[in-house]
Order: C-alpha cells, then structure tokens, then sequence
C-alpha cells in the first residue's frame, strides 16, 4: 500500500499528475479535485475511477483521513487558502503554484533537506529544468553570476504564468540562488508560437572565475542531467556543454569564461502532447517529491 | 538652422527616436553617460517629442544572453532625464525579460513613457506591465513584435487586448525589417480601423525599406513613427530620423522636427560613436529577408567567428526554426550544431 494522496486542480497540470500518479508505486492517488463538474480532467478522472469531486478544499475537509498528502496545481492565489487548510488538517501539501508558502524544493539538490516540512514549493518549471545545471556548477567552482533563458511553446504556457509572467521571472531567479548556489541570479523566459510547437528549450550561463577548472565543470553538468534524467526521461542535453571564452562583464563581476549549457525536455505526452516539457518536468518533479516524502515517513513511522 | 523646439509647432505625427535603445544593440550596448546626454541634447533641441533610453532588449536585458551593458541602463536613463528640456524620456520592457519592479524604478527618475513589447501573438503576457504603467503615471504602449509574423487580422486582435489592458498608444514593430510597403499599408489600415488609440509604426531597414514603409504607414493613418539617428539600430539599422524629416517636409507632412539639426546630430554625435557603418550587407539583408530577428546579427557575427562557421548559415538556420525575439541562445546552439556537422562531414569525406 502507498500514501494516499489526491491532486486538487484539474487543469493541464493537475491532469497530468494524474497519469503519473498512477504509475507511482509509492503513492495511492485516490481523488482528483476541481471546482468545475464538466472539466475534462475531473471525466477523465472518473473514468480512470479515481473519486472527482467538484467541491475544491471542502472534499478535503470532509475527508480528513482519506489523504495524507495533496498536491496543489490550482494557482498561486488559491494555494495561499488551501494552504492554512491543509496545515490545520496536518496534511502534507506539495505546491505547484508559485505561492512559496514553503520551502523550494529542486529534487536532485536539496529534496532530503525537506522531507519533514508540512508545505514544499516546486518552484516553476524553468527553475526545475535550469537550477541543477547551476547546483552542478556550483558544487565545482564558485558561480558569481547565472543565467538561465527559458523558451517554451506559446500553446503550452496557460493563463496562469501568462497573467503573471514576472512571477516566473523572480522566483527562478531566487531559486537560481538560494538552491543553486549562484551568487547573482537572472531568469528569462520567451514564449515561441511557432507550429508545430517547439520542445521546451532552456539555456543555462553560469560565470565561470579564473582558476576554473573547466573538465571538473563539463562533467559535473552531465553528472547532473542524468540525475534528472532519472525521474524526467525527457531530459537532456542538445549539445555538449561549451566553456566560451571572454572576458564577460557580469553583474558578478568581469570574469574569463562562461559554460553555456543547452538543454531540452520533450514531454511524456500524458495529457499534453510532448511539446510541453515545461508542465512534464513541473509534475515529474512533484512525484518525486512526493514519493521521497512517501517513503521517509514510511521509515519514521 | 531654424529652432523649433520652443515653439510646440502643430506636428502630423509624433516622432519617437530610439537611437539610445534600439542602437544599443549596434553599439553591443556600450553606451556611456556623456554620448547619451549629447545624443539626448541634440535630439531634444531638434524637436524630437520623444527619447527611447534602455539596453537595446529593454529593461533588464543586460545579460549573458543579450550581452552586458558597459554603463547601467539607470545611470543612463538618469543621465537622460537630466539632459533633457522638453523631450520626454520614454523605456522600452520586454516582460519576460524585465519586470515592473523596473518600471518603478524608472518612473522613480523621471520616465514618462513605457514601452512594453511583446511578440506579436502574445500580448496578453503584457496585461499586469500595462496596467501598472498606468498606474505608476506612464503612458503604456503596447508594442508588437516582428509584425510581418502575424497577419493584419491577427494584429488587429492583438492590437484590441492591448487596448483592453489600457495602452494609450499601439505599436507594431517590424523587427526583421522584413515587411514590403504593400504589406505595412495592409496591417497599418486593417488595425487602424478597428481600435480607438493611435497606432505607431517602427521599421528596420533590411529591405531599406525603413523611410518609404514609414511614410506608407502615415498616409494609412499611423500617427507615430520611430527612427534613430544616422538609422543606428538592430540588424540592418532603423529609419533614419534625419532621412524621414527630410522626406516628410518635402511631402507636405510636419513631423515637428528639424531635418537639418537632425543631420548635424547624426553626422557630429552619431556617426563617430558607430563601430561599423549601419548598412544594408549581405547579413543584414538576409535578416529582412528570412524575417528574423535584427538583433541577432552581431550574436551570429560573433558566434560563426568562435564557432568556425557561416554568419549566413546560422542566420538561415534561425529563420527555418521559426525563432522569436529574445531567443540569442539559439544561436549557440545552432553555431555548435553546424560545427558539429561540418566536422563530421569532414571526417566521412
């Protein structure tokens, strides 16, 4: 038996946490909550025969011990509510919104430093797919200054980050730093309509100071990609990492060289197609969160 | 030389000069205080009603990405604002790249004028920056990216949510210069039509195309026209604001500003900062004519020399993968890839 858990939201996200719920060993994904009676995710759910209440929170409330865990992918603003909600109940909450009521979480860097904590936030996409290349330079040399450059298919970007785009832009470059380890942190990210979409693409820059020892950098980033690569099969480097020569006059000050790392990340295709790497890497990312969590408290118990 | 500036003349358009954001990217964003008030004086005493100031990518855009600013764009638009007597100081920001904590920042020394820009299919990212443009005071404009990307239709729709968020002014912009007159007069008369603010026009002059597009614009009825000095901009360069108050007087149409201080500003202030004659070359047409992105010359100049290959290949290569405004990284990764063929074509032949 694994942790029962349930997903409140049932958009693109939510929708798609559900596909891979379902193949978690760990977790018991028991309901799919939404607010909209007639929404696709909430049919899909039912005929998977998982419970698809329309009634939001309240479906928690009402069944308290039903679940130890939810996963929130409403939107910031909801969160901040289901939040206190959750707490009080002491269910575990694993945030998909950029709310941050809780700790970030990037799983290969710091997932076991978080393990216990009652509310973790899963950043957002780009800071998923881009603050590990950063972890990983920054675990070889010091990193005064990173970049990250995020594009993602304009049918893949909902309302939720289009109304509120500067939120992706500061929090990833929080995360840039807090988990990176970057010292200055700056996040980008570009919407492309072309058709048919393009896979999400992320760039990574980190200031690489003199002394640098450029090989221990190379083979750190690819280190880290195959631990991503571990639970989002999707990704993966376009080409090796490249040291470029300056010098660079970086807010972190001038430094010699730079390693630019590409990246990209074709999605599973569980509920949007493969284009949409940038909402497969955000739910791939949750459930293993979620399972860490499953099997700590498995063991503390 | 005649003074118009104190005057307030009765003007056709209003002329918005860029040559201290848009010619950033010409000069890899190199700008220093003293060339940004001589530039900013000149232009105001010209007449000129409105001084774009910013790192060529807008706000923010100092980066590894788009290259670092050699001088803060805040000491910059401060420099401007204190060196100007009439013109307004305007900013471009490009959400995604900046944010409105920029914009705050910018209102706080004296801008009046915000430019958001945006792809043109994706003005409804723009909605938060408008409104708190407003809020803070600005005039919001709303500014379409790469314009020959979407149809006049499309414009139109996008040009009306900009309207609904607030935008006092709509722009389209056409950022590869890659637009035919015939094309600008469609789009311009399609959207003029159908919104209740004035429309704006900004050309590139890939297809030297810049002058004539923006005088078909004016005659469908745009009501701003952009240019910069000596036409230092992205790409192939901008309308030539001396070259279009020329044109316009000789057309009949006031555009409010001196043709001849223009020229001096151009020939005395201008030219002798530019590190490259702002010319229409092979590379420069090749943008206009595949449509992409101006501002990825020099980044393609500079990665085809790191990298070994073609400035045309990887220009070509951006154009067939369809990229937008603000994807520079691009063009590493298609640098590297082209190396990495030829290699391996070489090692099979």
């Amino acid at each position: 038996m694994g942790l029962p858990v349930a997903i409140i939201g049932s958009g693109n996200i939510g929708t798609d946490l559900m596909y891979k719920l379902g193949r978690s060993e760990q977790l018991d994904l028991v309901a799919l909550i939404g607010i909209d009676p007639d929404s696709d995710g909430l049919a899909r759910a039912r005929a998977l025969g998982y419970e698809a209440p329309a009634n939001g929170i309240d479906w928690v409330s009402e069944n308290p011990n039903a679940v130890k865990l939810v996963f929130d992918a409403t939107s910031a603003y909801v969160h901040v509510r289901h939040a206190k909600v959750l707490a009080e109940l002491g269910i575990t909450a694993v945030d998909l919104t950029p709310a941050a009521r809780g700790p970030k979480v990037i799983p290969p860097v710091n997932l076991m430093e978080h393990l216990d904590a009652p509310n973790v936030n899963m950043v957002t996409c780009g800071g998923q797919a881009t603050t590990p290349m950063v972890a990983a330079v920054s675990r070889v040399t010091r990193v005064p200054y990173a970049e990250m450059v995020s594009t993602v298919s304009s049918k893949s970007a909902g309302p939720g980050t289009r109304q509120n785009i500067d939120e992706f832009t500061r929090t990833t470059s929080k995360a840039l730093e807090e988990i990176g380890g970057a010292e200055i942190g700056k996040a980008i990210i570009i919407l492309n309509p072309a058709e048919p979409p393009i896979l999400m693409r992320n760039t990574v820059f980190c200031a690489l100071p003199d002394g640098t020892d450029h090989d221990a950098v190379r083979e750190s980033v690819i280190s880290m990609v195959a631990d991503v690569a571990k639970y989002v099969p999707g990704y993966r480097l376009k080409q090796e990492p490249v040291i470029e020569e300056g010098p660079f006059n970086t807010p972190g000050g001038v430094v010699p060289h730079r390693v630019v790392v590409l990246l990209e990340v074709e999605g599973a295709g569980d509920y949007l197609p493969t284009y949409a790497g940038n909402l497969d890497i955000m739910t791939a990312a949750a459930v293993r969160v979620g399972e860490a969590i499953a099997t700590h408290q498995e063991v503390s118990a | 030389m005649t003074a118009v500036a104190n005057e307030a003349p009765a003007r056709d358009f209003r002329l918005i000069d860029s040559t201290l954001r848009d010619g950033s990217h010409a000069i890899s964003h190199q700008y220093e205080v003293a060339q940004v008030e001589a530039i900013v004086r000149g232009l105001d005493a010209a007449g000129v009603q409105v001084i774009e100031v910013a790192h060529g990518d807008g706000l923010g855009g100092s980066s590894f990405n788009y290259g670092f600013s050699k001088v803060s764009e805040l000491e910059l638009v401060e420099a401007a604002v204190n060196a100007t007597t009439n013109a307004q100081i305007a900013c471009l920001l490009v959400p995604g790249i900046g944010t409105v904590d920029d914009l705050r920042r910018v209102r706080d020394l004296g801008v009046g004028v915000a430019r958001i820009a945006v792809h043109c299919t994706e003005a409804d990212i723009t909605e938060q920056h408008i409104k708190i443009a407003h809020d803070l005071g600005m005039e919001a404009v709303g500014f379409l990216m790469m314009a020959h990307m979407n149809t006049p239709e499309g414009l139109l729709q996008q040009a009306r949510l900009l309207e609904s968020y607030g935008a006092d002014t709509i722009y389209i912009a056409d950022s590869a210069g890659a637009l035919t007159t015939n094309e600008v007069r469609a789009r311009v008369a399609e959207i003029v039509g159908g919104i209740n603010v004035p429309l704006g026009v900004h050309a590139h002059q890939n297809l030297q195309l810049a002058v004539a597009n923006s005088i078909a614009a004016y005659e469908e009825g745009a009501r701003n026209l952009d240019g910069t000095s000596a036409g230092l901009g992205a790409g192939a360069g901008n309308c030539p604001t001396e070259i279009l108050a020329a044109v316009c007087e000789k057309n009949g149409i006031i555009s409010g500003v001196d043709p001849l201080a223009l020229m001096d500003v151009a020939e005395e202030i201008t030219r002798p900062l530019m590190p490259r004659a702002q010319v229409v070359d092979r590379a420069g047409l090749l943008l206009g004519y595949a449509g992409v992105y101006g501002s990825f010359l020099l980044h393609a100049q500079k990665a085809a020399e790191r990298y070994g290959v073609s400035q045309a290949e990887i220009l070509l290569e951006l154009g067939a993968r369809k990229a937008v405004g603000g994807q520079e990284d691009m063009i590493i990764d298609v640098a590297v890839e082209l190396a990495r063929k030829h290699a391996a074509m070489e090692q099979t032949s």
